[in-house]
């Protein structure tokens, strides 16, 4: 009987977990884009402690969000700190765009941040920019959170 | 490559009159197939033999070749041959009309073929079973290896002679040839007959490239590669695999196509996060900006008199479809549907601008007159886009990509095609995945 108890709460326990993270993962599907931007951190590495690499646009947009833009400032101030540090910005589109205009749209990306780590007291001379368009996708799935995630620019050490 | 030598001597021994003669209406779509039956040529038994080189049965290999073309436009019916009446000699000589009427057939064709001095002889010849009379006889000279071509060159003729329309059988599809997982996909550039034989590849997938595009004579395709990851559009000559980059530019070059006469290239320039339409002049390297404002402008292409330019902006907010005369004047947008447009690719026949169009998540290929109106959607998918041309306007190719699962499983490229009737939708058979055709023009002219 005490036995059969046992069971019977651990069967509860195994039973809200399964709950909860089915829960979370539906939560997170939804919860990880906001207005068609990709809020998450799943993709995102890190430059330095505290200085995520990659920032993250909505459909056809290069406008930075205001995540976007405290994103790039932590990277322009690690940028000034670490001043023999060259970057480039890489800048992506997702997969539902023609290849061409997709190029051109992950070059004004790239360049949106560019632009703004400048206007924080980085070099121009330290940020070269390359667009991939939609060639270099971070996850490969055909969903609307994959392609939240490849619409992104990201800031990679070039030296 | 080696320049491909073809001496073609074509000789009309026999002029026709056209009163009364079979025609193929290609205007209304593939409602009702002609049926035509494909004799083998005859291969004529003092025909010298090659080594690695099967003579007897090249007849037979044409004439299957001819089939697989007509079969393919979707406006013939090739018919079985094991229920054909007549040698194929003889039937080459004179047919019996009445005994290839039986089997249904309306159209004939015969040949024969002879290897002497190291020359493939062919002369083929198309009857109209129905008026009984010989529609076209033809005769070229060349050499055994271009037997492929032989047999396009022999459809084209056909296809010529029954639609009033020239073919588009003796040509290439330059392409992007695609292998290994979707997120680090290598990509090389590839050329194909028409009907997929003979690919070969062009780079060694060492960089990415993208949007080959052939010149008018078919010697030079340009393209965009991320070499030494410069993204710059390069020219390559097919034939001594020399490859150099066009222009020296501060940043991205991408987008290119030969101009009509094959002597400047147009392209777009990203610099500052800003594209911009270029043309540069290969001879004389002088270099043009076309168009001038901050928003996207790309997907370039020129009508076939030279005297205007279809292309691709967002200066609207949104992706729409402009035409400008070439030197950059008179802009004027033709797009006014709802939903994205990209990739506008004019006819060679001048009518019509092809277009990938983006509406509600699903991807279409359509034509419309270069004023815009007369828009037709030809085909929807999940994703599909940049249309090419056949040499004679009537048949656009394009890639498709499929969906793919969390694992980026599933997802392929391909190559497709589809009449501007909008009938006869059919995949292009590639070694590999590929994207990015491009027609060449007709390599016998």
């Amino acid at each position: 009987m005490k036995f059969n108890k046992a069971i019977k709460n651990l069967f509860i326990v195994l039973f809200s977990t399964l709950l909860i993270s089915a829960c979370s993962t539906a939560k997170k599907a939804t919860v990880d884009t906001v207005d068609d931007v990709y809020t998450g951190t799943d993709t995102v590495e890190f430059l330095a402690k505290g200085v995520p690499d990659r920032i993250f646009f909505a459909t056809n947009k290069s406008k930075l969000t205001t995540a976007s833009r405290d994103t790039l400032r932590k990277q322009a101030t690690w940028m000034r700190k670490n001043k023999d540090v060259t970057v480039t910005v890489e800048g992506h589109a997702d997969e539902r765009g023609t290849r061409e205009y997709n190029l051109a749209l992950g070059e004004r990306r790239a360049n949106a941040a560019k632009d703004y780590l400048m206007t924080y007291g980085v070099s121009g001379k330290r940020i070269s920019v390359i667009s991939y368009g939609k060639e270099r996708p971070v996850n490969p799935a055909s969903s609307p959170l994959a392609w939240s995630q490849n619409r992104r620019s990201v800031t990679v050490k070039a030296n | 490559m080696k320049k491909i030598f073809f001496a073609l001597v074509l000789s009309i021994f026999t002029l026709q009159n056209a009163y009364g003669l079979i025609t193929v209406d290609i205007t209304r779509g593939n409602l009702d197939p002609l049926p035509i039956a494909v004799s083998p040529l005859h291969v004529d038994s003092k025909s010298e033999k090659i080594p690695s080189f099967e003579t007897s049965t090249l007849g037979e290999e044409i004439s299957k070749i001819v089939e697989k073309n007509f079969k393919s436009t979707g406006l013939f019916n090739p018919l079985k041959k094991d229920s054909f009446v007549q040698k194929p000699d003889i039937a080459h000589l004179k047919p019996r009309f009445e005994d290839w009427r039986l089997i249904k057939a309306q159209a004939l064709v015969t040949g024969k073929l002879l290897i002497i001095d190291k020359k493939l002889k062919v002369e083929f010849r198309l009857w109209d079973l129905t008026a009984a009379k010989e529609m076209i006889a033809l005769s070229f000279t060349t050499t055994p290896n271009n037997w492929r071509r032989v047999a396009h060159i022999i459809s084209d003729k056909i296809y010529e002679r029954l639609t009033g329309e020239t073919g588009y059988f003796d040509t290439r599809i330059a392409y992007v040839s695609e292998t290994g997982p979707k997120n680090r996909r290598v990509k090389k550039l590839a050329l194909m007959d028409q009907d997929g034989f003979n690919t070969k590849y062009l780079t060694l997938g060492n960089e990415l490239v993208l949007t080959p595009r052939f010149n008018p004579t078919n010697q030079l395709v340009t393209y965009l590669s991320y070499f030494k990851n410069m993204p710059r559009v390069y020219l390559l000559d097919i034939e001594t695999g020399v490859q150099e980059v066009v222009g020296n530019f501060p940043g991205m070059t991408f987008a290119p196509r030969f101009s009509p006469d094959g002597k400047k290239i147009i392209m777009s320039f990203a610099k500052d996060g800003n594209s911009d339409i270029y043309s540069m002049d290969l001879e004389t390297r002088v270099v043009e900006q076309i168009t001038k404002h901050p928003s996207i402008d790309t997907s370039p292409s020129y009508s076939p008199d030279g005297k205007y330019i279809t292309f691709n902006s967002d200066r609207s907010g949104l992706q729409q479809i402009y035409v400008m005369r070439s030197d950059g004047t008179q802009v004027k947008r033709i797009t006014h549907g709802s939903g994205l447009y990209g990739t506008p690719v004019w006819s060679p026949r001048g009518d019509l601008i092809a277009f990938t169009k983006v509406r509600k998540g699903r991807f279409y290929i359509g034509v419309m007159r270069s004023d815009g109106t007369g828009e037709r959607l030809l085909t929807e998918n999940f994703y599909q886009e940049a249309p090419s041309w056949s040499p004679n306007g009537r048949v656009l190719i394009f890639y498709r990509e499929t969906k793919s699962d969390s694992k980026g499983k599933g997802f392929s490229a391909k190559l497709w095609s589809i009449d501007i009737t909008g009938y006869n939708e059919r995949r292009l058979k590639t070694e590999t995945d590929a994207s990015d055709p491009s027609w060449s023009s007709l390599l016998s002219n």
